[in-house]
């Protein structure tokens, strides 16, 4: 190491040493914070220590590196929610990003001095930028030094010439895959594709990111010189080809409902042609345009802001001490059963798998088995590793085996009185702080509580098949559920490393009901004449998964039936038939279509061949001769689920909106563009959407009534969340 | 208004568009230019009384870049002081190259005026000019793109039209291409490209497969299925969504061949007729082009034959032939649908399924074809119409004098 011949009084966000090789070393340091950040402090502390690297003939050029352990992650997604979805206005965008970012970036590049970034862990997106901008980048051999550019998964583009100087550093078609897909890659990846420019051992960083710099390096960049030869663009069939397939790849994906990846796409195909700083406006352009636009917004807040503070337990009651499960009790080795039984032992915990017969529970134990194959297989667990996963997990028949567990999971049928029994004898044998929670999906936890002899232990946490899967929770509050239970239950989900919403008891809870609506909907649409094809399509190209016909089939229409019988049953004389009613009976009883396990529902089954929708349900629902455009029936399944939704909030069966939006998203495939179904309502505006829906009662029926609070927040222009 | 008279049609023989395919040697503008000689040396023409060309091409780049109207004029040795110019209407740019001659003609700017069109497909693939629509990516977007054989095989989707149905149109423009060919009824236009030492390179039709069977056609693998999987088929569902799923139905036995071919129509008012002492054959009644939906794209000739039909006051039974060039089975067979036509008075002696559609040069062989069947069967009208990239489409009416 050479002796220190200064240091620079540091700044916030950043600390400088001036080595006496005449090296500055740049150690990014944002202070009260694990990643370093892209903010405007940052940029600001970055935009000092290149003038002084310019300005000093003392300094031959200089290293940036991090403080942290990783070297920088993207931007502060929180400040740029506050910005993104029309905060600002598109000038403002475009001033933002380019004035302080951009130029940044682009001065670091043309001062004259050469950079090399030190990649010394993470690089992600304004991270990456940041080393992108600098003339040569090294990273060090570990794999949790991952670079890639993200921004496209939260509806934004690398705003700070990423989408300019990547494609002009590996070529256009190679750099599509890193800008479209947002995927990140370890060092030899990145290597081999020229992301960076060399790999290290971890105690070579430094030395060797001097020794390029002491080699006399070029500080000028290939686009920056004489003679550069842009693509070309369409006169270069290469383009032409690779322009016209993404196109195609990127409007099948994003049934045109995500704005970044085209903006992107163009952005490419457009700034590669031009003078490099004329290119970066483009960005700048493209990025204001998307950061304009709610669908960023949406993807920030949902998927990203809310979804992490959910998985913080943000609706955890405070001052509980923390509980953890370190034996963990499941009742029912079934599908789901097994699947809870797996991720908690994949999370460390001992689980008691306990089914009426020890070969059903050895049946489960065997699951988790085959789960982990597939992980050994593909090379993310090692075959022992896998092995301790497997002996966590315990078969057993008898209660006793429970003794010790901190929290039982009831999975057993969904019938109260096998559900009843099993939690009798549960608290039998478990200690008297233990909780049980019922793995239900529709039966109100507080009727399943009176078979508890301690209800306040008693919770619902209703996980989503297939477990392993599905990252959700559903924590079911029910009326005489514990503070303490609910903060021990959260901190379980949370040792899952899954996400939890909480939600207060209710028939089918938040995730059954709504979803329910959706499925319904589809029925409803087809009864009242809309061609099949059109409403599955319409589903598919708002972005859910499936269509709702092709989901009936898959769960059969027993199940929707099953649950309508129940609530019929419980709610006597005040049950109301659900409007799809005589659909789910017409196909049951009359076309004997129940679903796919019976090889034909709204579909036929063909062996081998792929399921096509069955012919004969023309003449069951008859197609009208004038068709809805494909606008109006999307509306008809968004629009039913965004305001079952509001009656869930406005019920007290959700709590916070946040939960809505995570909840609806991670449970049933609501489309993300819409930041859930309560920010589909603040995308749409809820004059319009309360306009719309009052029309829809008109024309599908007065479920589709707005309600009156709804009605009140559009009068006074207010939203679900606090802008 | 002077009427615009067809006085002379030629066209080459139709090579395969691939390097081993017989014109491949022929530069672009050579091909066009051997159509401008014959045409002068079957009128004993004195090119200077020509005023213009107008040449239909639909890959106007490199070799026929650069306006190869004008080109082949210089090449084929004709009058310095004769204009030229090249046109671009897709698949529809010799029909439209022939209609602008024809409009020359008609205002009075013009005298005298050839269309006709040329493309060498062996020497510019297709796809070689590109272009916004497809591939600017913004503009490709905003405008759902989807290449052509999608939006055939989504008529047969829309239309039901199944493989079967398909594949027999094919068999029998093959058919009625044999027949013709056997009859000699193309024998009066075809002018035969000769090699730079003057020996003919070609003389017949060489794409065309006599006796070609639905079991042969069958075994053809279909051949968009590889677009429809790369997003196309998504991108027209999103603008068709009443359908469930395309069939992709069509083959390179049921569409139309890839060729090298050139054709021109003389045209000019009855005063050039004089001059150059021949009568007229026919007469340009009238002409229309039309835009439709860009995605399924191959739609327009039942909307341009209407909007056509109804400007002239006629009805598709004033039509005594009618000629689309047969892009695509499924296209053919959804303009007979929606017109109620008798296929037998459609297509009459085959088309480009059996024969190619050298794609700038079609529209004009395509009307010098049906000229010569009204004449040697007798008849008084015809009416050409092509579907074109895009969602365009051009019809024109020629009536014998």
């Amino acid at each position: 190491m050479n002796a220190l011949k200064s240091t620079v009084s540091p700044s916030e966000t950043l600390r400088v040493e001036v080595h006496a090789d005449g090296i500055a070393l740049i150690m990014l340091d944002v202070p009260g914070r694990p990643m370093n950040v892209v903010s405007p402090e940052f940029i600001d502390d970055m935009i000092a220590v290149i003038e002084r690297v310019a300005a000093d003939p003392g300094i031959r050029g200089a290293v940036i590196t991090s403080a942290k352990p990783a070297f920088m992650a993207g931007a502060d997604l929180k400040y740029i929610a506050t910005l993104a979805g029309g905060a600002i206005s598109s000038s403002e965008a475009f001033a933002f990003s380019q004035k302080p970012s951009v130029a940044m970036h682009r001065r670091l590049e043309t001062c004259g001095k050469p950079f090399v970034a030190a990649i010394n862990g993470l690089a992600l997106g304004g991270g990456y930028e940041l080393c992108l901008a600098c003339h040569y980048r090294v990273i060090v051999d570990t794999p949790k030094a991952v670079v890639g550019l993200p921004e496209v998964t939260v509806g934004l583009l690398p705003g700070s010439g990423g989408t300019q100087r990547l494609p002009r550093m590996i070529g256009v078609e190679a750099s599509l895959p890193y800008l479209l897909e947002g995927k990140a890659v370890g060092p030899a990846e990145a290597l081999a594709a020229g992301l960076v420019d060399a790999i290290v051992p971890p105690a070579d960083l430094i030395p060797s990111a001097k020794r390029w710099l002491l080699a006399s390096p070029d500080a000028v960049r290939p686009w920056d010189k004489k003679g550069y030869k842009a693509t070309g663009g369409l006169l270069n069939p290469v383009i032409a080809t690779a322009m016209t397939m993404r196109y195609a790849a990127i409007a099948a994906r994003t049934n045109h409902n995500y704005p970044a990846p085209i903006a992107i796409l163009d952005c490419v195909f457009e700034g590669t042609m031009m003078p490099f700083d004329k290119a970066l406006r483009l960005e700048s352009k493209y990025f204001a345009k998307l950061l304009c636009d709610p669908v960023s917004r949406n993807l920030i807040r949902t998927t990203f802001l809310n979804k992490t503070e959910a998985g913080k337990l943000a609706r955890r009651p405070p001052n509980v001490a923390t509980l953890e499960v370190k034996k963990l009790g499941v009742l029912g080795a079934g599908m789901m059963g097994a699947g809870i039984a797996f991720v908690a032992a994949s999370a460390g915990i001992e689980v008691v798998l306990l089914d009426r017969e020890i070969t059903l529970a050895e049946k489960g134990r065997h699951r988790a088995a085959e789960l982990l194959t597939k992980d050994v297989q593909q090379g993310k667990k090692t075959q022992a590793q896998a092995d301790v996963i497997v002996a966590r997990i315990a078969p057993a028949v008898d209660y006793s085996g429970l003794q010790g567990c901190d929290l039982v999971v009831e999975a057993v049928f969904e019938d109260m009185a096998i559900k009843a029994n099993a939690t009798r004898k549960t608290e039998a044998v478990i200690s008297a702080q233990a909780i049980v929670a019922s793995n239900t999906s529709t039966l109100p936890i507080s009727e399943l509580a009176t078979a508890s002899c301690r209800p306040g232990q008693f919770i619902g946490l209703h996980f989503f098949s297939p477990v392993e899967r599905m990252p959700l929770v559903e924590v079911v509050v029910g009326k005489q559920t514990s503070e303490t239970t609910l903060a021990n239950a959260l901190d379980f989900v949370a040792q899952l490393k899954m996400t939890p919403i909480v939600v207060n008891d209710s028939r089918g809870f938040y995730t059954s009901r709504v979803f329910q609506t959706f499925i319904h909907e589809g029925m409803l649409l087809l009864e009242g004449g809309v061609s099949p094809a059109l409403i599955e399509n319409a589903a598919k190209f708002a972005g859910f998964p499936v269509g709702p016909l092709a989901l009936l089939d898959e769960v059969t229409i027993e199940l929707p039936w099953k649950i309508i019988q129940e609530s019929a049953a419980a709610l006597g004389a005040a049950f109301k038939k659900p409007a799809a009613y005589d659909v789910m009976r017409r196909m049951l009883e009359e076309l004997k279509r129940p679903g796919k396990r019976y090889g034909q529902g709204f579909y036929d089954y063909p062996e081998g061949g792929k399921k096509r929708l069955w012919p004969g349900l023309a003449q069951a629902f008859p197609v009208a001769p004038t068709q809805p455009t494909l606008e109006a029936v999307k509306i008809r399944l968004l629009y039913i689920q965004a305001l079952e939704t509001v009656r869930c909030l406005e019920e007290g069966v959700l709590i916070h909106p946040a939960d809505a939006d995570v909840g609806a998203l991670l449970a049933w495939g609501f489309p993300s563009w819409t930041g859930g179904p309560l920010s589909l309502i603040e995308t749409v505006g809820v004059r319009r959407f309360v306009a719309t829906c009052d029309e829809l009662v008109g024309t599908a029926g007065p479920r589709f009534t707005p309600s009156d609070a709804l009605r009140d927040k559009a009068r006074r222009g207010l939203g679900y969340y606090a802008s | 208004m002077p009427d615009a008279l067809i006085y002379d049609h030629v066209r080459t023989p139709r090579g395969r568009g691939r390097p081993d395919g017989a014109l491949h040697e022929v530069s672009s503008a050579e091909l066009g230019a051997q159509v401008l000689r014959a045409l002068a040396r079957r009128s004993s023409l004195d090119t200077a009384l020509i005023d213009d060309v107008v040449f239909g091409c639909a890959q106007p780049v490199g070799e026929q870049g650069g306006n190869i109207g004008r080109a082949a004029v210089l090449q084929a040795g004709y009058a310095q002081s004769v204009a030229g110019q090249q046109v671009h209407r897709f698949c529809a740019s010799a029909l439209e190259a022939v209609n602008a001659a024809a409009a020359q003609i008609m205002t009075g700017q013009s005298l005298a005026a050839i269309g006709g069109g040329v493309e060498s497909m062996s020497r510019t693939a297709m796809g070689a000019d590109s272009g916004a629509w497809s591939a600017d990516p913004w503009v490709a977007y905003q405008n759902h793109f989807a290449p052509q054989g999608i939006g055939a095989d989504l008529i047969a989707t829309l239309e039901g039209f199944s493989r079967n149905d398909v594949d027999s149109f094919a068999v029998e423009s093959q058919r009625r291409a044999a027949h013709a060919w056997a009859g000699g009824y193309f024998k009066g236009s075809i002018e035969p490209v000769r090699d730079v030492l003057g020996d003919i390179l070609l003389d017949r039709d060489e794409f065309m497969r006599p006796g070609t069977t639905l079991a042969a056609l069958a075994d053809l693998k279909p051949s968009f299925t590889g677009l429809g999987l790369a997003g196309f088929d998504a991108i027209a569902l999103q603008q068709y969504p009443q359908v469930e799923a395309i069939e992709h139905v069509h083959t390179g036995g049921n569409s139309s061949g890839i060729v090298d071919g050139s054709a021109a129509v003389l045209l000019g008012n009855r005063e050039f007729g004089t001059a150059i002492g021949r009568a007229p054959r026919a007469r340009i009644k009238a002409f229309a082009s039309i835009g439709s939906e860009p995605t399924i794209m191959l739609t327009a000739p039942g909307p341009v034959t209407r909007k056509l039909l109804k400007r002239c006051g006629m009805s598709v039974k004033d039509i005594d032939l009618f000629e689309i060039n047969e892009a695509f089975a499924a296209v053919v067979m959804r303009f007979m649908r929606e017109l109620e036509l008798d296929p037998a008075r459609v297509n009459v002696n085959g088309g480009a399924i059996a024969m190619g559609h050298p794609l700038g040069a079609t529209g004009a062989i395509i009307l010098g074809t049906v000229l010569d069947e009204l004449e040697r069967r007798d008849l008084g009208t015809a009416l050409i119409t092509l579907c074109a990239g895009n969602g365009l489409g051009t019809a024109t009416i020629i009536e014998r004098l």
